[in-house]
């Protein structure tokens, strides 16, 4: 290698420009898992529920926006909604509805899966000892759901971060496309600067990602116990 | 909503479709081949290579394809290895899909009961017989729904490879809007071509899903 490309990063603001980047992409994963947390749950309860009707609803709607890639939805929504109802949204929007959607499926589906696990002799037991209602699922079966579910749910958080980095593709500007903007500034003086900034670019997606799964292993090894 | 337009793209559609499913197909059958690789080297604990195999898998579980894609095909072209468009997005697909399958098939070869392997030792199979006729096949039907999880999965993930100018499903969508701005049609028939693609291939590996479980 002729030249030492990597110091490309630390010239000027690059680098903290490549962190704020990365900030749009976590702002987006940010807000809709906030947003899926809520929902999944309500969809993921509406899945048990004893009428037929509204489970067939919530399943249509997770397989259905299950079966398409994320990116295709980020273009339907991007281009497709807007073109049709005559609305403008921005692409930062596009992408927390489309990110929200599919988080509030996906979530919802786990959700149905820990409660529909739970042995039903645990509630009943609990109303047979004499314990309300309330005093079931908050003492009984909300604890124990929330233990199966919180390492699928924090998986499912490390899944949304990286599958925020197609968000560039409909043009948002993070962190890929700002790496973009350094690459051809500096292209005439460092020729090799796409090779640094994108290996720091994948590198910064491990550093956020793997904490968080490796926590998320933890919980698992701990609460199978 | 102009049908004729959408009539004539047809032929467009199933072009970019069938690199769609070649890539996958590729992408899949490598990442098979190196899942099983390593979660075989994880089991039986090669070592130094059991170690190697850990990182590969938290670096490619924790980064996301777009970027592995990115990364390989314009950044390493600067360092002076050049990939075609087409190689690159299987090696993508490999390296991502390849950790996806090691855990599933790690799952599935852990699954096997102590039981199994000792009554084979004790017949007196040598290691490779007991790997190849007690603990593969029945790890194998262990791991099939995740497997095949991971394959539907893989398939989906291919609608990147557009982003490195490959002409797949993605890629047509997009070039039609550009060029003659049939946005709503260009985008119900790439979620049509999405479903044909994938909706007789979930239907298919749940049916084999069903066979192995009852055979």
């Amino acid at each position: 290698m002729d030249d030492w490309g990597i110091r490309v990063i630390f010239e000027g603001q690059n680098f903290a420009r490549l962190i704020m980047g990365l900030a749009v992409s976590l702002r987006i994963a940010l807000v809709s898992v906030i947003v899926s947390a809520v929902g999944g749950v309500i969809v993921g309860l509406l899945m048990t529920s004893n009428r037929l009707i509204i489970r067939w609803i919530c399943r249509l709607y997770l397989e259905v926006i299950r079966i398409v890639p994320i990116l295709v939805w980020l273009f339907a929504f991007y281009f497709g909604v807007t073109k049709v109802f005559h609305v403008h949204l921005s692409a930062e929007i596009a992408s927390d509805i489309v990110f929200s959607l599919w988080g509030i499926a996906e979530m919802g589906d786990l959700v149905r899966g820990a409660v529909t696990s739970m042995p039903k002799h645990q509630l009943e037991s609990g109303l047979a000892v004499g314990l309300t209602r309330l005093q079931v699922y908050r003492y009984v079966v909300i604890p124990q759901a929330v233990r199966r579910l919180l390492p699928a749910a924090i998986n499912l958080l490390t899944r949304m971060i990286k599958t925020t980095s197609l968000v560039v593709l409909i043009g948002v500007v993070e962190v890929l496309k700002i790496g973009q903007q350094i690459i051809e500034v500096s292209i005439l003086k460092t020729p090799t600067a796409s090779f640094w900034i994108y290996a720091v670019i994948f590198f910064l997606y491990f550093i956020v990602c793997w904490p968080i799964s490796l926590y998320s292993k933890k919980l698992e090894r701990k609460w199978q116990s | 909503m102009d049908y004729n337009f959408m009539l004539t793209s047809i032929p467009l559609y199933v072009k970019a479709g069938k690199l769609t499913l070649e890539i996958a197909f590729w992408g899949i059958a490598a990442s098979l081949f190196l899942g099983l690789a390593c979660a075989l080297i994880t089991y039986y604990k090669v070592r130094f290579f059991d170690k190697l195999v850990a990182v590969y898998i938290e670096v490619s579980r924790n980064t996301p394809l777009l970027i592995q894609l990115f990364f390989l095909y314009y950044g390493f072209a600067k360092i002076g290895i050049k990939f075609e468009a087409y190689t690159c997005a299987v090696f993508g697909l490999a390296f991502l899909g390849g950790s996806y399958m090691a855990e599933a098939f790690r799952a599935g070869l852990e699954a096997v009961s102590k039981s199994q392997i000792e009554s084979g030792m004790s017949i007196g199979l040598t290691r490779y017989q007991l790997t190849r006729y007690v603990i593969l096949p029945q790890a194998f039907a262990i791991a099939l729904p995740a497997i095949s999880a991971n394959a539907i999965f893989l398939l989906k993930e291919t609608s990147v490879v557009s982003a490195i100018a490959l002409a797949d499903l993605m890629f047509v969508a997009k070039d039609l809007i550009g060029m003659y701005y049939k946005t709503p049609e260009a985008l119900i028939l790439l979620i049509v071509s999405y479903l044909v693609l994938l909706l007789p291939i979930s239907a298919g590996l749940s049916f084999l899903e069903r066979r192995v479980r009852h055979g």
